[in-house]
C-alpha cells in the first residue's frame, strides 16, 4: 500500500531506495566517525536504531539532526567520498547543520542529496526501515509498506 | 532574499565564480530558513570548528584547493578549534603511528587555513572566547562561527548572535562577510519555547544538567530558572566556567545554540519572562531526573568493569580558574591519601594562550608533579583513533562521552578514581 507525504523539497531530486529510521536526533558527527570511500556504519552509541547499520544510499528519515557543527561539513564530505546517505527525509522543519550539509553537497559536488523537511510526525510514525520511499518533485514522499 | 546590490553582484560572479558559488550557497542556506536578506558580520574575529587534518575529509582539502586556486582569503582572520595531536598526550607506539596515518594531511591543512585567513599560528581552542585567547565578541556582535559549545557560550553568556552555522558555512560568512538573517540573529529567534525549573536538594553537575536539558529541548531554546540559587547571579570565573560545561553539554546532547539563565545570564537579566514565549512547555529537573540521565548513558566498554588507563579533562578547554582549582582540588585528595601522583594518567587539555598563561603560576609545577599532562589537544581527535577509543578512558566531559567511548564521570567521581579510587 502506497501513502504519500508532503513536505518542502530543501534539495530537490528524484530517487527511489529503502528507508532506515531514526526515531531521535541523528547525531552526523557521532554517526559518521568510521566513514570510508563507498561506505558508513552508524557509530553513534547513543542511537539505538541506527547504532552498526549502513547509512549509504538509504533514505535516511529522521525528526532532525543533532551535536557537532561540524554536521554539516561531515555531511558535504561524505557525498565527495561517496558514503552519504540517498536521500533525507525529515518530519520536523531541517535543522542548520543538515541544511548546510544538504547544499554544500548540491552546490559543491556533482553528488546531489535530495532533501525534503517538514513531512510531519505522522510520517515518522508511519515509515520503518526496509520500507520502499520514492521522492517525486515538489516534496512528495510516497512510502509504501 | 533581497540581497544588495554589492551581494547580487557577487552571486553574479563579479568576484568569480567560486566567489559566486559562496554567495550562492549562503542565499540558499538563508533561504531554507525564510531569511529575507543578508547582514554584515560585526565580530573581530571568526571561529571555525575544522581544525583537524583527518584523512577522511577529502572533500575538505579539495575544496580549500579550489578556494585557494581561485585566490580567496578571508578578510575576516578566525580562530580554529584545537589541534587534534600533541606528542605530551600519552599514546603507545602503535596509537602513534595509527596518528601520523590518521593526521597526516594535518600539515596541508594548516598551510591551506593559514593561505585562507587563520588568526595565529597559535589560535587552535574550542574556547576561543576566554579572555586570553582574545577572540571575544561583544554583546549584540553577529557572528560567523561554529563549534557548537563556542557558539552556545557566545550567544548565551557574551549576549553576541549567531546561527548554529555547520562548518564551512562560517568560512564562507567570514570570507564575504555577510551571514543570511534568521533564527537565533533575531528578537524573535532568541525566546525561549522551553522554561527548565531546576528542583536540585544540591548543586548540580554541570555536565549533566547540560546533557538532560539538551536532551529535552533538542534545538530549542530554554529559559532555565533555579539555577542562580546555586551559581549565583554575577557572571564572575566559576559562572562561566559552568556556563561553559554546562552549554557544551547541552549543544552535543542536543542542538542547543542559545539559552538563558534567570539573573544571570546578558538577555535574561535585561528581559526577564519577556523572553519566554507563551506556551512554552516546562521541563522539571530534580535529584532523580539527572540520576535517571546518568543511568540511561550507554558504556560501551569491550570490559565494563575494566580499570580506567586515561582521564580527559576539559572539553570544552579548561578555564585558567578551572586549571587551579582542580590543581588544588587533586593536591588535598592526594594529600589525604598519602599519595603524590595521581594513580591514572590524566591530562588536562585548555587553550594554548591559557598554558602560557598557567606555566607563570605556581600551581603549573605542582600540576607537572603530580603527573598531569596539561595539553592543546582536542580529546575528542584523539579518540578517534581506532587504537585509542578501544582504551577504557573516563572524562567528565558530556561532550567527550557523546562522540567517543569515553565513559563519563562526575567531578567528584573522576577526582577520587584518578587519586586512587576509594579509601
Amino acid at each position: 500500500m502506497e501513502k504519500i507525504f508532503r513536505g518542502r523539497a530543501v534539495v530537490p531530486g528524484e530517487a527511489k531506495l529503502k528507508a532506515l529510521v531514526s526515531r531521535g536526533g541523528f547525531n552526523t558527527l557521532a554517526s559518521f566517525k568510521d566513514c570510508k570511500k563507498g561506505k558508513n556504519v552508524c557509530t553513534d552509541q547513543n542511537n539505538p536504531d541506527l547504532y552498526g547499520k549502513s547509512t549509504v544510499g538509504v533514505a535516511l528519515c529522521l525528526p532532525q539532526t543533532i551535536g557537532s557543527t561540524t554536521g554539516g561539513m561531515v555531511l558535504y564530505n561524505s557525498a565527495v567520498i561517496g558514503c552519504n546517505p540517498g536521500a533525507l527525509l525529515f518530519s520536523n522543519p531541517i535543522d542548520s547543520l543538515a541544511a548546510a550539509g544538504a547544499i554544500l553537497a548540491s552546490v559543491w559536488t556533482t553528488n546531489n542529496i535530495p532533501t525534503v523537511d517538514g513531512l510531519g510526525e505522522e510520517f515518522l510514525n508511519y515509515v520503518r526501515d526496509g520500507m520502499t520511499i520514492e521522492i517525486r518533485p515538489g516534496g512528495e514522499v510516497a512510502v509504501t509498506d | 532574499m533581497e540581497l544588495t546590490k554589492e551581494q547580487q553582484a557577487i552571486l553574479d560572479g563579479s568576484q568569480g565564480e567560486v566567489m559566486g558559488k559562496i554567495m550562492k550557497t549562503l542565499v540558499m542556506y538563508g533561504e531554507t530558513f525564510g531569511a529575507t536578506k543578508m547582514v554584515p558580520v560585526t565580530s573581530t574575529y571568526g571561529h571555525i570548528v575544522t581544525s583537524f587534518g583527518v584523512i577522511v575529509i577529502k572533500g575538505v582539502f579539495e575544496l580549500m584547493d579550489e578556494l585557494i586556486a581561485a585566490g580567496v582569503t578571508s578578510p575576516q582572520k578566525f580562530s580554529a578549534d584545537p589541534r587534534p595531536v600533541d606528542r605530551n598526550v600519552p599514546k603507545t607506539l602503535l596509537q602513534d603511528i595509527v596518528f601520523k596515518v590518521m593526521y597526516g594531511p594535518q600539515a596541508r591543512y594548516e598551510e591551506q587555513l593559514r593561505k585562507i585567513g587563520l588568526l595565529s599560528d597559535d589560535a587552535f581552542t574550542c574556547a576561543c572566547y576566554f579572555p586570553e585567547v582574545g577572540n571575544r565578541p561583544k554583546k549584540g556582535d553577529v557572528l560567523s562561527w561554529a563549534e557548537s559549545s563556542a557558539v552556545n557560550y557566545a550567544n548565551s553568556v557574551l549576549g553576541a548572535r549567531c546561527n548554529r552555522n555547520s562548518g564551512i558555512i562560517e568560512m564562507f560568512g567570514s570570507i564575504v562577510g555577510f551571514v543570511p538573517y534568521f533564527g537565533l540573529l533575531t528578537d524573535e529567534g532568541r525566546m525561549a519555547s522551553w522554561v527548565v525549573e531546576i528542583r536540585t536538594a544540591q548543586k548540580p553537575e554541570a555536565q549533566l544538567l547540560g546533557s538532560a536539558i539538551g536532551m529535552k529541548v533538542l534545538e530549542d531554546v530554554p529559559f532555565v530558572r533555579g539555577l542562580d540559587k546555586w551559581i549565583g547571579t554575577e557572571l564572575n570565573d566559576d559562572a562561566c566556567a559552568y556556563l561553559k560545561d554546562f552549554g557544551a553539554a547541552t549543544a552535543s546532547n542536543g542542538a542547543v545554540g542559545l539559552y538563558h539563565i534567570e539573573h544571570l545570564t546578558p538577555e535574561a537579566v535585561e528581559l526577564g519572562d519577556r523572553l519566554v514565549r507563551p506556551g512554552a512547555k516546562v521541563y522539571v529537573v530534580d535529584d532523580a531526573e539527572l540520576a535517571r540521565v546518568k543511568a540511561s548513558y550507554p558504556v560501551v566498554w569491550k570490559d565494563k568493569d575494566a580499570e580506567p588507563r586515561l582521564c580527559f579533562m576539559g572539553c570544552p578547554h579548561m578555564t585558567l580558574a578551572q586549571l587551579n582549582g582542580w590543581t588544588e582540588k587533586l593536591e588535598a585528595k592526594l594529600r589525604e591519601k598519602g599519595r603524590k601522583k595521581v594513580a591514572i594518567k590524566t591530562v588536562f587539555t585548555t587553550a594554548p594562550a591559557v598554558i602560557r598563561e598557567f606555566e607563570k603560576q605556581p600551581n603549573s609545577k605542582k600540576l607537572r608533579d603530580m603527573g598531569v599532562v596539561v595539553s592543546y589537544i582536542c580529546p575528542l581527535m584523539y579518540m578517534n583513533n581506532p587504537l585509542c577509543a578501544k582504551m577504557p578512558v573516563i572524562t567528565n566531559s558530556n561532550k567527550l562521552r557523546t562522540y567517543t567511548t569515553s565513559r563519563y564521570y562526575s567531578d567528584a567521581e573522576i577526582l577520587d578514581q584518578i587519586t586512587g579510587g576509594a579509601k
